[in-house]
This record gives C-alpha cells, sequence and structure tokens, in this order.
C-alpha cells in the first residue's frame, strides 16, 4: 500500500519543478529557505533579533533552545502566523520569493502547498469533531477546490498510508479521539505532507509522544525528507533528539541565533558557553550518595484496579480495561526509587492508589502498616508533586497559604510564630527567599513554581514524596537543578522518594532502584544502573533503544 | 466514503444504548412530574364544584357536580385516572367552559407551536450571522456594534419591542394588523399575523444566542486545531467556518433549548400584546377560574414538551460531537 502510494506520489515533484515561480536568486544559492535578518517584536518587545537561516532542500536543520528563546516564533514567522500586533523586519525567502511582502490571499497558497508544518500537541492540534480522512482531503480540496470528491479522499487515504496509517488497519473514517497519540501526529503530518511541499516546519513534532512512539515518528519524518526530497526544519527542546537526525544545529537563545554548525561539529566544538550549558543540562546527573534502605515503609501488595470501558453492544456486560494488574514492591524508609513506563501503562492509575484517591478492587497498599485509602494518618506522611506546577497552585491565594494548605492533615497545626517559621523554613529548604511568602503564583517562574511544590510537599515533613513527572516540563537548565535540589533534600532529610518518569534519562540519575511497567504490571525490577546497564526484559531492551542518546562528548562522530 | 463496518456497529450500538438510556430516564422524568404537578394543584385552596356554581348553591347540587367531574373519589385514584387519560389522549372535560380539555389545548397549540417555532427560526437566523461577525472581528467595529445591540437586546423586555413594533408597523405604516389571530385557513394572513409577535419574543433570544456563540467561537479560535488549519492554507474565514462553527455549537444547543421551552409557554405578555388564542392566555385564565383539569394538563403538555425538547438536544449533542456518541 505504502509502496503504491509512493509511486503514485512520485509523479508530482517533477511536474512541480516546471511550477516554481520564480527560480532561486543567485545570492541565495542552493537554499530553499532563507531567514535574512529576520527580527519580530510583538507589542513593542523583541523576541526575534537578527535571525539568519538558510535550509537548503533535502537538509534536516534543528533549531533548539529554551522555552522563550524564539524557536517556536521562528518557525511561525516563516510560516506568516505570526500573531496579530507582531511587527517583522528583515527577509522571509522562500525558493527566492520574500514571504514578508505577500498578503494573506497569497500566503493562504503557500501555506499548505509549499510550506507544511506539524505541531506540537497531537492531541490538540486535530478537529475533533471531523474524520481523520476528511482533515486530510482538506489539505488537498483548499489548493485545488476543483478536484472530484472521491479523487481527493482516495489521495488523503494514501497520504494516511503513506504515513504510517493504512485504511485496513486505521480506517481514514476515524475521529481523532479513537486513535492513539503517536497515531495522532500521523495525522498530523499526513495534512502537511499531503501536497508534497517543498519545506516542512516541525515544532517539537515528538515532545508529547512516548519514547518508542517517538523514536518511530522521527523514523518516519527522515523517511519522508528522504523521499521527497524536503528541506526539514526541526524545532525541539531537546538536544538528544536530534542529535543523530539533524544535518545542522542552530542554538537559539533570547531570540539570537547564538550559535549554528553541522552537527558533528557543534557536537565537538560547542564554541559558545550556552550550547555548552544546556548540553551538560541535558546530561545532568544528580550526585546521589548511596543509602542502604531502611524499614519498610510503603507496601504495595497485589494492587488491583480496572475500569469499565463503554458498551460496545446494548445488552450485554461492558468490557473492562485493567489499568493495574496485581502489582507489588516495597519502598523502604529512605528509600529512592524510579518507575518508568510509557502513557497509559497505569502508572497515574497506581499513583493515585498509592496517595489513597484511587480504591482497589484487590490487594492492599499500607504506609507504615496503615491503610492509605482509608487511614489519614498515613496520609500525613506521604506527599506528592505534579507535572504542571501551575495547574496544582490556586492563582488567588498567596504563597503562605498555598505551601500551608497540607497543615489540614495534621490534628494540631502549627499556627501564629510557628506556623510563619515553618513556612519559612520550607521556602528555604527549597532555595527560595522567605520573603516571597507574600506573592501570588504568577509572580514565579516554572522551575520556581515547581519549588513552591516540593515546599509545599516538605511542610509537613513527610517520610515519603512522590514525583509524578515532576520535571517533565521544565527546560533543561531549571530540571537539571531542580534534581540537585531533589537530591540534597532527599540527603538532607532522609526522604524517601518515588520518582515517576516517562524520560528514562531523568530516573537514572536520581535513584537507587527503578521498576519498568508495562501494561499494568511490573516487568523488570532492580537497581538503577544494572537495569540501564543490562535490561533482560524485552520491553525494557525496547525502551533503551529508543531513547535518544546524546554523543560523548569531545567524540570526533556522534552517535549514529 | 463509505462507512467502515468495523468502526460503524460498535458506534451505532453506542448511540443506540445512549438514546435509550436517555428514554427510560424521559420516562421517569415525566412520571415524577406528573406526580408533582398533580400534587401541587390538589393541594392548591378552593373547590372547583363550588367555585363553578357560585357560593349560594345547594350542598346536594355541589355534591352531584362534584360527583360529575369525578372529585369524589379518593385522590390515588383520580391521579391514576388522570394519568390514564392522559395516555389515551382524554385530558378530561375543563370545568369552566364544558368541553374536552384536548380539544382547547390543541386550538391553542396550533397558534403556540408555529408562534415558538417563528421565533426560533428568527432569533437564530438573526444570532448566528452576528456572532460569527462579532468573532471574525473581535474588538473592532462590528464586534463592538453586535455587543451593543445585544446588550440592548439583553435588557430590553420583550412586550417594549412590542408596543415599539405595533407602534411602527402596524399603526404609522399599517404594514400589519395590531393583533388578533385569523386562524390557518389563509396560512398567508396566519403567519403575517404572526409575524410582529414573533419578532417581538425573537429579540431579546438572538441577544442572548448570539452572546453566547460569539464568545463559544472566540474560545473556539484559540485552539490548536484552527493554527492547524491556518497552516494547511485556510484564510481566517475558512477556518471559522469550516473547523470553527461546528466545535462552537455545544453551549449554543443548549441554550436553543431552553429558549424553545420558553417559547412555548413564556409567550403570556406577548400573547396577551398581541390578542393571540395561545397556550400562555389559556393558562392564564384556567388559574384565575379555578379550572383543575386545564391547569394540570397544560402544564403536563409543558413539561413534556421541556422533556422531549432535552431529549432532542441530547440527541443533537451526540450528532455534533461524536466524542460524546461514547458517553453512554
Amino acid at each position: 500500500m505504502t509502496r503504491l502510494a509512493s509511486s503514485f506520489w512520485r509523479k508530482s515533484p517533477g511536474a512541480r519543478e516546471g511550477q516554481r515561480r520564480s527560480p532561486p536568486s543567485p545570492d541565495t544559492g542552493a537554499a530553499l529557505l532563507e531567514l535574512d535578518d529576520l527580527s519580530v517584536a510583538i507589542a513593542g518587545k523583541p523576541v526575534l533579533r537578527k535571525v539568519r537561516l538558510a535550509i537548503a532542500p533535502g537538509e534536516i536543520v534543528a533549531l533548539t533552545g529554551e522555552s522563550g528563546s524564539g524557536k517556536s516564533m521562528t518557525a511561525l514567522a516563516a510560516m506568516g502566523l505570526l500573531p496579530p500586533g507582531a511587527r517583522t523586519e528583515g527577509a522571509i525567502r522562500l525558493a527566492g520569493r520574500d514571504l514578508i511582502t505577500l498578503g494573506d490571499r497569497a500566503l493562504c497558497a503557500v501555506r499548505g502547498a509549499e510550506i507544511g508544518m506539524i505541531f506540537q500537541e497531537p492531541m490538540t492540534a486535530l478537529n475533533p469533531v471531523q474524520r481523520i480522512g476528511d482533515q486530510v482531503a482538506e489539505t488537498i480540496r483548499i489548493h485545488a477546490p476543483r478536484t472530484p470528491r472521491a479523487e481527493v479522499l482516495s489521495q488523503a487515504a494514501r497520504t494516511l498510508a503513506r504515513v504510517g496509517l493504512p485504511a485496513e488497519r486505521v480506517p481514514p473514517t476515524r475521529y481523532p479521539h479513537e486513535l492513539s497519540g503517536g497515531q495522532r501526529q500521523r495525522v498530523g503530518i499526513a495534512m502537511a505532507i499531503a501536497l508534497r511541499p517543498r519545506m516542512l516546519i516541525a515544532d517539537e513534532p515528538t515532545t508529547a509522544l512516548d519514547v518508542t512512539t517517538q523514536a518511530r515518528i522521527l523514523g518516519l519524518l527522515r523517511r519522508l525528507v528522504q523521499e521527497d526530497g524536503m528541506a526539514l526544519m526541526m524545532i525541539t527542546h531537546d538536544l538528544a533528539v536530534v542529535a543523530d537526525m539533524a544535518d545542522r544545529i542552530a542554538v537559539m537563545n533570547e531570540g539570537r541565533i547564538v550559535e549554528e554548525a553541522p552537527t558533528t561539529r557543534l557536537f565537538r566544538e560547542m564554541r559558545h558557553p550556552y550550547t555548552r550549558a544546556l548540553f551538560e543540562a541535558s546530561r545532568h546527573r544528580a550526585s546521589l550518595p548511596p543509602r542502604p534502605a531502611g524499614e519498610p515503609l510503603l507496601q504495595v501488595h497485589d494492587a488491583y484496579r480496572s475500569y469499565a470501558l463503554p458498551r460496545t453492544r446494548l445488552l450485554g456486560s461492558a468490557p473492562r480495561h485493567e489499568a493495574v494488574r496485581g502489582v507489588s514492591f516495597d519502598i523502604g524508609l529512605g528509600e529512592r526509587v524510579g518507575l518508568v513506563g510509557e502513557s497509559g501503562c497505569g502508572k497515574s492509575t497506581l499513583t493515585r492508589a498509592i496517595l489513597g484517591l484511587e480504591p482497589l478492587q484487590r490487594g492492599s497498599i499500607t504506609l507504615d502498616g496503615r491503610d492509605v485509602a482509608t487511614d489519614p494518618a498515613a496520609r500525613r506522611r506521604m506527599q506528592v508533586v505534579f507535572q504542571d506546577p501551575y495547574g496544582s497552585f490556586n492563582p488567588r491565594h498567596r504563597v503562605r497559604r498555598l505551601i500551608t494548605e497540607p497543615f489540614h492533615l495534621l490534628d494540631d497545626p502549627p499556627k501564629g510564630a510557628a506556623r510563619d517559621d515553618a513556612v519559612a523554613e520550607a521556602l528555604e529548604a527549597v532555595g527560595l527567599d522567605p520573603s516571597v511568602a507574600d506573592r501570588t503564583i504568577h509572580a514565579f517562574s516554572g522551575g520556581q513554581r515547581q519549588r513552591l511544590a516540593i515546599a509545599r510537599a516538605l511542610i509537613i515533613r513527610p517520610d515519603l514524596l512522590i514525583f509524578d513527572e515532576a520535571v517533565s516540563a521544565l527546560d533543561v537548565r531549571v530540571r537539571a537543578r531542580i534534581l540537585d535540589l531533589v537530591a540534597d533534600l532527599s540527603t538532607r532529610f532522609g526522604l524517601a522518594y518515588l520518582f515517576i518518569s516517562h524520560d528514562l534519562s531523568v530516573v537514572r540519575g536520581i535513584t537507587d532502584r527503578v521498576m519498568v511497567m508495562q501494561a499494568g504490571e511490573i516487568v523488570e525490577r532492580g537497581p538503577t544502573d544494572a537495569v540501564f546497564d543490562a535490561p533482560r526484559h524485552a520491553y525494557t531492551q525496547t525502551l533503551m533503544a529508543a531513547a535518544p542518546r546524546l554523543p560523548e562528548i569531545g567524540q570526533d562522530e556522534p552517535v549514529a | 466514503m463509505p462507512l467502515d463496518p468495523g468502526v460503524a456497529r460498535p458506534y451505532r450500538a453506542a448511540m443506540l444504548a445512549y438514546a435509550v438510556k436517555r428514554l427510560i430516564s424521559l420516562a421517569i422524568s415525566l412520571l415524577v412530574a406528573s406526580a408533582v404537578i398533580f400534587a401541587v394543584v390538589e393541594i392548591a385552596p378552593g373547590d372547583p364544584a363550588r367555585f363553578m356554581l357560585g357560593i349560594n348553591a345547594q350542598p346536594d347540587t355541589v355534591a352531584a357536580l362534584r360527583a360529575e367531574l369525578g372529585l369524589d373519589v379518593p385522590k390515588w385514584q383520580r391521579y391514576l385516572n388522570w394519568l390514564g387519560g392522559m395516555i389515551t389522549g382524554d385530558f378530561g372535560t375543563s370545568y369552566t367552559y364544558r368541553t374536552p380539555v384536548a380539544q382547547m389545548v390543541a386550538d391553542r397549540l396550533w397558534v403556540s407551536l408555529p408562534l415558538a417555532l417563528y421565533a426560533l427560526t428568527l432569533s437564530t437566523a438573526i444570532a448566528f450571522p452576528a456572532a460569527l461577525i462579532a468573532a471574525a472581528r473581535r474588538g473592532r467595529g462590528p464586534d463592538v456594534a453586535v455587543m451593543g445591540a445585544t446588550q440592548l437586546g439583553v435588557a430590553v423586555p420583550n412586550f417594549w419591542f412590542a408596543m415599539l413594533l405595533v407602534l411602527l408597523f402596524a399603526i404609522n405604516l399599517g404594514w400589519f394588523s395590531a393583533g388578533g389571530f385569523p386562524g390557518w385557513s389563509d396560512p398567508l394572513a396566519a403567519l403575517k399575523a404572526l409575524t410582529l409577535p414573533a419578532i417581538a419574543l425573537a429579540l431579546p433570544q438572538a441577544a442572548i444566542l448570539a452572546r453566547v456563540m460569539r464568545s463559544s467561537l472566540i474560545d473556539v479560535l484559540g485552539e490548536d486545531f484552527i493554527r492547524t488549519a491556518r497552516a494547511k492554507g485556510l484564510s481566517m474565514r475558512q477556518a471559522l467556518w469550516r473547523h470553527g462553527v461546528r466545535n462552537a455549537l455545544i453551549p449554543v444547543l443548549t441554550i436553543l433549548g431552553l429558549q424553545f421551552a420558553f417559547l412555548l409557554a413564556g409567550a403570556i405578555i406577548i400573547e396577551q400584546v398581541f390578542y393571540l388564542p395561545g397556550l400562555g392566555r389559556l393558562i392564564f385564565q384556567a388559574i384565575t377560574q379555578r379550572d383543575l383539569v386545564v391547569v394540570e394538563s397544560v402544564v403536563m403538555l409543558l413539561v413534556f414538551a421541556v422533556i422531549m425538547v432535552n431529549f432532542a438536544v441530547d440527541l443533537a449533542y451526540a450528532a455534533v460531537d461524536p466524542r460524546l456518541r461514547r458517553r453512554a
């Protein structure tokens, strides 16, 4: 099917050669997309400063940097999709034609046909009430309105097959909510490449996906670039993702490209200190002095939880999804344990069950012998830090009130001066000044918010902390500092923690023991280094192989 | 594109299960509502027989009338008789007019139902384009104008509009008659008589509908899939039409359902202004004359209509949003 589709599609690039409106001008050389001293200001605030970047056909150029560095703005500028009120200077040339001078009608003709774009969030990037086949077909129909409907739909089906969604497995009549995250991202790719654009922009295309899915999506993008001779601008915050994929890497900071070089040379030389800092932070490991596990603290015994799924027949019982299937493990006093697995493996259900928020249908979870679901004394000794620090704080309350929330678990919470002392102590423990206690949450950066979340968890001096994807939304440099903080706190207070993450490299640096979860079961467990160095279970091996890796610094060749 | 049978089968089953569940809850709601209505009307003071015969009536005459009206049997039996009668289409006999209630209600329904539909159509026809224009030009001239107009529409009561309309179109211009209803023997004349009342009813409704739809559209325009549509080459207007409208429809459907239910019974004042023989006036008269059978029956009918409309809205949700079909 895929092959058939490709042979059909092969006709068009040749045909397009004749359609090129203007040949590339001599000074642009072979560049297809060329940003020439591109500056953008939004509401008077500069977001891009004199960005120069050229991408040739068939070339993969990665744009990397932290949030707010301007990488997404560069992409949106190239698409002509900057927010209203943006002021642009310089030039954006696509095959010699300056897109800045084009009106919206002309730009609409370029978008989707000559430049395609893929976005980060496959969950929200698709229209939830339209069939996927129709959404892909729209790209074709909008640029060639006279094409007969049947022809458009079969073209759409061929494009879907080409990105790995053949009609016999994933019919084009499906709606987005019936697909997995990886499948939705494939639909996003199909929409972008349906007309075989010469330029493809991918904005964090795999950030929201699991590692194994990420590896497959990256492979697909590489194949499409090769087959179509497309130029690909790949935006990512994760250097490891593009290390063995990009021809060149441009590093952005505060709206500027601070360093740009072929991938091999960039990793070898790292001329700019910012590049080096990013690289170091990406592979940062907190120093974790070994600590023998104490008495068992948390004991999970044969935990089982299933959910009813929607009925597929009018009569008869509804099918059930077994989220957690008889999981058992212990965490000792002061022990640092990691839990890794992909989305849907049962991590979240298990976490909620440990917190006493999810009733089990079988088995038991106890903290120091007390049932977590029924005994409030157990809840007192355990706290949690979630992924989204902003969403877990009431924006109208001040820090003092926010971080003292867990006091309601205590029978006799500290009052007056003792309460102020507790607030100051918790804030100092996470490296914040006690004077911030009277601010509200919007005054803080993402990293500071996560520190506040940790302060809130620490304030009742728990024995066990649960970190649920607690660093996944943070930039690499901030993440490195938070990991150091976690390691430091565990050393100082003898804290035990369960560190849950889909990111293997993070778990490796911060835990003594690790458990790998798949389809509701723990398939492998052991000392962290042993599991990472010599994974025994096939699934663990797949995970390790799929995880993107940074090349060793100073090495001549990146790991290919 | 042919529906893939593998997908369609569980889908249709889910949709059917959803509809059946809604139907069961609909039947329960109706039963509870009928019991409540019966109880409330029975508790209301005043004996209809005594009221009909006047204060000087002889006790044995009253007793005879009570027997004739079926008021002498135990309450639970009267409830069952009433319920059974309604299921078979027998709504009882009006105490005041001595005519079958079913006939009275049917006559009035022929005015109220077309009026409600007419007003609803008008309000949708006004609200949808206004909301689309306002959302597309958010914060600029057209949006400000639409928002100002809707503010006025929400604030001003509909009978005031009605009086203005009568003044302008009936008295000054003479295009329409100021009131009355000629019956449906001449459909065009009937429609014409309903036009001014329908406009008066529609304007405030359109104002609310336009505001809800505008804010719903603006929310949808901020969604990622609109940006995706723009990246495919759709203009802002195309993205709004093809991806915005359907996604913005859920809150609009909710409001539409509520408005239709209100229009059926809530047109009392407008019916009064235009001398229309509608349901609103019927129930008003029945209450003042203590015509319990009519009150019970009309209220029950309205409850039935509201519940049916909600049922239709529930089905419309599922038709608009495939994600809801699963939530059986």
